[in-house]
């Protein structure tokens, strides 16, 4: 059964219709979808083009998580719960910068809904904005590497220990590099009741310049570099992380992407990636992710 | 059953009888007492089948009911002012996605300075937006406009969100006798909503697309025609209200005095009571002074209007907004209904930001007027000296 | 034409079926029905919904669906079989 179909205007190799793809796979299409607007809305929600089976809204940009915080609202009241789980999809910007007033909100509350950002890393349906979770480095246009600037000055927000701080019954991170631990998250995820927040890194082609070949690839480089941590929180503990077998330089994960090129180039750019290289020791201290 | 309540409670007291799915507020003077009722009927469990929540901000809370109502639940709201504006986004969205929630603006004047009391500033800049909006002179009315408001709104030929607006203040914390009304009225009135789409996993609809050049004007052009298919309906409803509570407050407008006035005044909400006041001492000395209030504000009746005021030489409009850089919101709207007609126009900007109108200032003003002591145009109502300096 | 218009812009589910994909890449997968062991990692990670495993014969095998395949690549770059390769398509290759 498709729930999200062919012929939706997403560029060759996008991660994120991979992500979304499982979740609505793992939820067997038993939801209702609030949508945040971003890339995923432009390329599947077009009038009598909409490349969805099943019910979806898209309101505005920065306030997915009240929509679907009305949803579950509106199957309470009408006793109707039984239709389906209700899910967010709402892109790096929309949830860590414009939208994350009205996720908290929906955290707080702790509305029934399972929150799936796509983390593309930047605004990419405009064209490569640095959002909130833009990585530090990243060359954006609105971070655009030049003589004084190398890319994105600040680091990536950390939305994971956000939503752990709200007491979330369950929040996780994953990743499109691995597909049946999305679907085994989300179906976890579904089993609880109260606000789910799940974070996916999903490989932008366009943005992060790189090919559909290496959508899944760069993806599982973040991984095994541990700049992207695969982690699991229950009820505030930390219940489970992806290992890594032997752990690669960031380097690897950098040289590959468009993005990342001037680090390579520029007087400064080992400053930097040194730094990068900082982050990702931090967090495979703070998870414990080295096998 | 008549009971002294305040405005606030008039107002929640009607919502609960219409049987709300949810509500979603946020706290703001001088609205929060019209939600702190209804939040007291929630935790009493006497708002069945409702779900009763506080957002993050007016933004959530509107952003809620547009997925509340796209889940086909009867959805209310009350807001005012800041909050209007900051859910001013998602009102114009949910208009377009033709989401009939009911909110209750209890009129508060726009910041800055801040202010938080009474004028119509924050409802005229949703003029646009695709709400029907309607001004009450009194609590009775507002009472009654709650469940007409969702009737209206959920009207297969119409399906836009409804605005009342209310003065704050002056209606919302005032003490009146109000005719409660009871259950089986409202059940007699108002059907269960019944939406024409709603999201389901029975049948997978996709809501809020994005439109391209090829077919966006043709939505536009529906929502044109839903708003002004809701004067009919209005008309309607207020007719069949008058049938069924024997309570009638006339139509889009009502006019008193107009068939033999010189001079025709055009007032909006609680002010009329005043102005009707003073226009009937004039009366009684002989002035030829008639009055018009408008109660549909948008969709703009504006054959009626001109109807209304077709006999009258003058026409003096006072104003509770200012559409900067031009003159007052409702005497351009009254001036472009009378097109053809060409009376002497005044228009004043009066009781801004909660200053208080007192009797003598209206008198005044419309005698002025009446007098022909005034130059024709807009004018701001009784202003203090002041000497505009830098600091 | 006339323009549907419905009701604050509702759409029905699937119609993106009818926007065909399928000439926007310059590469295409072909599947090596002798490697493929039909493990679904391929149909799993489309991005389009359209490589999916069907049953030939007595056996499954990936089958791509040349009218939405944008020739992205995820299917070859993922395939633990080495089974999928990209093919230019013809109208790219260029004469010597």
């Amino acid at each position: 059964m498709t729930y999200f179909a062919s012929g939706h205007g997403a560029c060759p190799g996008c991660g994120l219709a991979i992500a979304v793809r499982n979740v609505l796979d793992a939820l067997e299409g038993k939801c209702f979808v609030a949508n945040s607007t971003g890339c995923l809305e432009i390329i599947s929600s077009q009038y009598e083009r909409s490349a969805w089976g099943v019910p979806y809204i898209h309101s505005l940009f920065e306030n997915a998580g009240a929509v679907a915080a009305g949803i579950e609202l509106a199957l309470k009241a009408l006793k109707r719960t039984d239709e389906g789980k209700v899910v967010v999809f709402a892109g790096d910007g929309a949830t860590a910068d414009i939208g994350i007033g009205t996720l908290s909100g929906m955290m707080d509350r702790n509305h029934d809904v399972i929150y799936i950002c796509l983390d593309n890393e930047a605004y990419q349906n405009t064209g490569n904005q640095q959002s909130g979770l833009t990585p530090m480095g990243s060359n954006t246009t609105t971070t655009p590497a030049g003589a004084i600037m190398l890319g994105k000055t600040g680091r990536k927000k950390d939305m994971i220990s956000i939503a752990v701080a709200h007491g979330l019954p369950y929040v996780a991170s994953a990743s499109v590099a691995f597909h049946a631990d999305i679907r085994r998250k989300v179906k976890k995820a579904a089993e609880i009741e109260g606000a789910k927040y799940i974070q996916i890194h999903t490989p932008c082609v366009t943005g992060w310049g790189i090919d559909g070949k290496q959508t899944i690839t760069s993806a599982k480089l973040a991984y095994e570099t541990a700049l992207y941590p695969i982690v699991e929180f229950e009820n505030g503990e930390l219940t489970r992380v992806r290992k890594i077998k032997e752990r690669k330089p960031v380097e690897e994960y950098l040289k590959i992407q468009r993005r990342f090129r001037h680090l390579f180039k520029h007087p400064r750019g080992q400053e930097i990636i040194n730094l990068i290289q900082k982050i990702a020791d931090e967090n495979a201290k703070k998870y414990n992710l080295d096998l | 059953m008549k009971k002294v309540v305040r405005g606030f409670y008039s107002i929640a007291h009607a919502v609960k009888l219409c049987k709300p799915n949810v509500i979603a507020a946020y706290p703001i003077t001088p609205q929060t007492e019209i939600v702190e009722n209804l939040a007291k009927m929630y935790s009493n469990g006497e708002l069945e089948g409702c779900e009763y929540v506080t957002a993050e901000s007016e933004f959530g809370a509107a952003s809620i009911l547009v997925g509340a109502s796209a889940a086909g639940a009867r959805t209310f709201t009350a807001t005012c002012s800041q909050g209007l504006i900051l859910m001013s986004e998602v009102l114009l969205n949910a208009a377009g996605m033709r989401l009939p929630i009911v909110l209750v603006n209890t009129n508060r004047a726009l910041s800055a300075p801040l202010s938080i009391w009474n004028d119509h500033q924050d409802s005229m800049v949703l003029r646009d937006g695709g709400l029907i909006q309607i001004h009450v002179e009194t609590n009775q009315e507002a009472h009654d406009m709650v469940p007409l408001a969702f009737k209206v709104a959920e009207n297969s030929k119409v399906m836009l969100p409804f605005m009342i607006n209310m003065d704050g203040f002056k209606l919302t914390h005032a003490y009146e006798p109000v005719d409660l009304l009871d259950q089986d009225t409202v059940d007699s009135f108002l059907p269960p909503y019944n939406p024409p789409v709603y999201m389901t996993t029975k049948n997978p609809l996709t809501f809020g697309c994005y439109a391209p050049p090829h077919c966006y004007t043709e939505f536009r052009v529906v929502m044109q025609r839903a708003m002004m298919r809701a004067l009919d309906v209005l008309e309607e409803t207020y007719r069949e209200w008058a049938e069924v509570t024997g309570r009638d407050w006339g139509g889009h407008v009502v006019g008193e005095f107009l068939d033999d006035a010189e001079l025709a005044i055009v007032s909006m909400g609680s002010l009329t009571g005043m102005v009707r006041d003073v226009v009937k001492e004039l009366r009684k000395n002989g002035v030829k002074v008639g009055l018009l209030k408008i109660r549909t504000f948008r969709p703009f009746p504006a054959k009626q209007v001109k109807e209304a005021l077709k006999n009258a030489n003058k026409i003096l409009v006072f104003e509770r907004a200012v559409s900067f850089g031009y003159e007052g919101p409702v005497g351009i709207e009254v001036k472009s209904a009378l097109f053809g007609l060409n009376p002497e126009f005044y228009s004043f900007a009066v009781g801004l930001g909660g200053r208080d109108v007192p009797r003598e200032e209206l008198m005044k003003i419309i005698t002025d007027v009446y007098e022909g002591k005034v130059e024709q145009g807009f004018h701001f109502g009784t202003v203090k000296e002041f000497e505009e300096v830098i600091v | 034409m006339v323009v549907r218009v419905t009701l604050g812009g509702v759409s029905k589910p699937l119609l993106s079926k009818n926007m065909k994909t399928g000439d926007w890449g310059t590469e295409y997968p072909v599947v090596d029905e002798e490697k493929c062991t039909a493990c679904k990692t391929c149909e799993h990670l489309c991005p389009d919904a359209c490589i999916v495993i069907v049953e030939k014969g007595d056996t499954k095998v990936a089958v791509p669906d040349y009218d939405y395949c944008k020739g992205c690549g995820v299917c070859f770059s993922v395939c633990p079989a080495d089974a999928i390769k990209m093919e230019l398509k013809e109208i790219y290759k260029v004469e010597d």
